[in-house]
């Protein structure tokens, strides 16, 4: 018999739906999988029982000859950003360490409500800040993939959606929920291996998601395949009257429309990401990249995108200005740690909780973002900033005249070693040079695996598309996907 | 611009996280290096750019003016809303004396 931990989404959800295996097979498969993989770290609670239910319900509908969701049978990892309701969702935080939600996040309860089970609740940078999974309260994941030296120095799973990324690439989880403020979908899709996309802002519902940034949060799927990525998407995507920003649009069959013959397609390769100092294997990972898309039939025009300099630091300013005003309500009153020290007054208990709740890097954050934003430098930092936001909009915006989508790499660097950027931040907010634009213009991006760098380590390739148009970053994903042949796997040391 | 040690702690006192002398001593020269990088934003020039209001053009909805519009977001949610405090009695929060 297959072994089940080795198949995809849409291989899992045609097999329980043909009866070639049922979904409690599947479940207990992934279930025990799970399990024997507890050196990862991958989870911060695991819920099997979750898992079987969700896969009873499901072979209880197949008996019954109940149509099936898009994701019926699939057993999947929810970061642990996701409001899960009566689940432990902490945000990877102390101080929302033993939070049960009331109530289900929108998007996870799109993906129960379309067949999936979850196998527990994925592990992440806190509350999402964090490109190396080492800020987490419940300590780092582990890559899976390891140098081929011979060594075993643990790398770092890109962050902030390192546990779905390590789940996914060491086979013990086909899919998972990932949250990509400024590249935490894309640049951990490309440090193991596997793929994931972050949809244009607003297709997703942000409610139940525990707040970072919000003009720049967004969910989507981290999976082995473009294909498995458009299923899921299409499962969490969907307008949501509880978020205001939800976008009032039906949502497109993206899977079913997925075509990778790219004739009469142009591709921008924007020349500002070609920065000084950028791995020479990064760039020849691109020249392959680019050498694919004209494979598949796309013609390829050089564009500019000028401000492309400008955008990590412009995101530095603005997703800390939110931060600091979404993390206020953590005050040790409604939910969450309280730490009341003796004879302490209300105003001292929200500082000496606030202090033992949260860490050194979401400490740094909220600091940064109250500076910015109050009186006398709002304008300098927080204004500019915005403007410069409004210019990075306008550069992508007039590439689109030139071109259907945009080719880069996801990241500056291969995977890093645990511990390596720790004691510099600047280092550690420089990985997501090359993702954070998109981020910053709201657009759909995604990152597929293009091969391996001479340490056998993954690196990514970012298709960026306009707004709305999902099925063109797809589309150029897949023909890259059937081009770079990526079929490698960690070896398992866990 | 750079900012002093005293400046620091004002940020972090308004920001109600309590921090020490030892959080100061890494804290700022954290906080002035990532200053000192953000500020290469002011050689852009944005004199005739409005700032971003929204990502993605929007209409902003209204929902309908009645109790319980969405009985997920509506009223009559008490218990739920207290289940998670870390203190609660008589149906409210429990929170410090903050009048003498």
């Amino acid at each position: 018999m297959t072994d089940l931990t080795s198949l995809g989404v849409r291989e899992i959800r045609d097999g329980v739906a043909n009866g070639a295996f049922s979904a409690v097979e599947v479940a207990e498969a992934f279930n025990a999988a799970v399990a024997a993989a507890a050196q990862l770290n991958a989870f911060i609670v695991t819920t099997p029982d979750h898992a079987l239910e969700a896969a009873k319900k499901v072979d209880a509908d197949r008996a019954a000859g109940k149509e099936l969701g898009k994701m019926a049978g699939v057993p999947i990892g929810m970061k642990d950003l996701f409001a899960t309701k009566h689940v432990q969702t902490t945000a990877a935080s102390h101080i929302l360490e033993g939070f049960k939600p009331e109530y289900e996040s929108t998007v996870s309860q799109k993906l129960w409500d379309a067949g999936a089970g979850m196998l527990g609740k994925l592990n992440l940078d806190q509350f999402a800040m964090g490109s190396s999974n080492e800020t987490s309260y419940f300590g780092d994941v582990a890559n899976p993939w390891r140098r081929n030296d011979g060594g075993n120095a643990k790398l770092a799973p890109g962050g902030s959606s390192g546990g779905s990324s390590a789940a996914v690439a060491a086979r013990i989880a086909p899919a998972a929920t990932g949250t990509d403020t400024g590249g935490s979908i894309r640049q951990p899709a490309a440090f193991t291996g596997i793929s994931g996309i972050k949809p244009t802002y607003g297709r997703c519902s942000r409610w139940g998601i525990v707040a970072f940034a919000s003009s720049l949060d967004q969910a989507g799927p981290m999976a082995r395949s473009v294909e498995d990525c458009a299923i899921m998407l299409e499962a969490m995507a969907g307008f949501d009257p509880k978020d205001s920003t939800s976008l009032e649009l039906d949502v497109p069959a993206w899977a079913e429309s997925l075509n990778a013959d790219l004739k009469g397609k142009r591709v921008g390769i924007p020349r500002e990401y070609r920065m000084d100092g950028t791995d020479e294997e990064i760039l020849k990972s691109w020249d392959d990249g680019i050498a694919w898309l004209k494979d598949a039939g796309a013609e390829v025009v050089d564009i500019s995108l000028p401000h492309t300099k400008y955008a990590l630091p412009a995101y530095y300013i603005v997703a800390p200005a939110e931060a600091s005003s979404n993390l206020a309500r953590y005050d040790g009153v409604r939910y969450g740690l309280r730490d009341l020290p003796e004879k302490a007054g209300l105003q001292d208990m929200y500082a000496a909780t606030r202090a033992a709740g949260f860490g050194d890097e979401v400490k740094r954050r909220i600091l940064i973002g109250t500076y910015v934003l109050s009186a006398g430098f709002y304008d300098a930092y927080y204004t500019q900033a915005m403007k410069v936001r409004t210019l990075i909009q306008r550069d992508f915006e007039a590439a689109w005249e030139k071109c259907d989508f945009v080719l880069a790499p996801t990241t500056p660097t291969a995977a890093f070693p645990l511990g390596d950027k720790l004691d510099d931040p600047l280092a550690m907010y420089l990985n997501d040079v090359f993702s954070v634009p998109a981020s910053l213009a709201g657009l759909p991006a995604m990152s597929v695996p293009a091969g391996l760098n001479k340490d056998g380590l993954p690196l990514g390739l970012q298709i960026v598309g306009p707004a709305f148009d999902e099925q063109a970053v797809l589309n150029a994903g897949l023909a890259i996907e059937q081009r770079a042949g990526f079929t490698a796997k960690p070896e398992k040391w866990w | 611009m750079s900012v002093t040690r005293e400046e620091v702690a004002k940020i972090a006192s308004l920001a109600r996280i309590n921090v020490d002398e030892k959080d100061l001593d890494h804290m700022v020269p954290e906080f002035n290096n990532i200053l000192a990088w953000v500020e290469q934003l002011g050689e852009v020039d944005t004199s005739s750019v409005e700032p971003m209001t929204a990502v993605i053009e929007q209409k902003l909805r209204l929902r309908d003016d009645v109790v319980d519009a969405d009985p997920l977001t509506g009223g009559g949610k008490r218990d739920a809303i207290l289940a998670n405090a870390p203190v609660a009695e008589h149906g409210f929060f429990g929170v410090p004396k903050v009048i003498e």
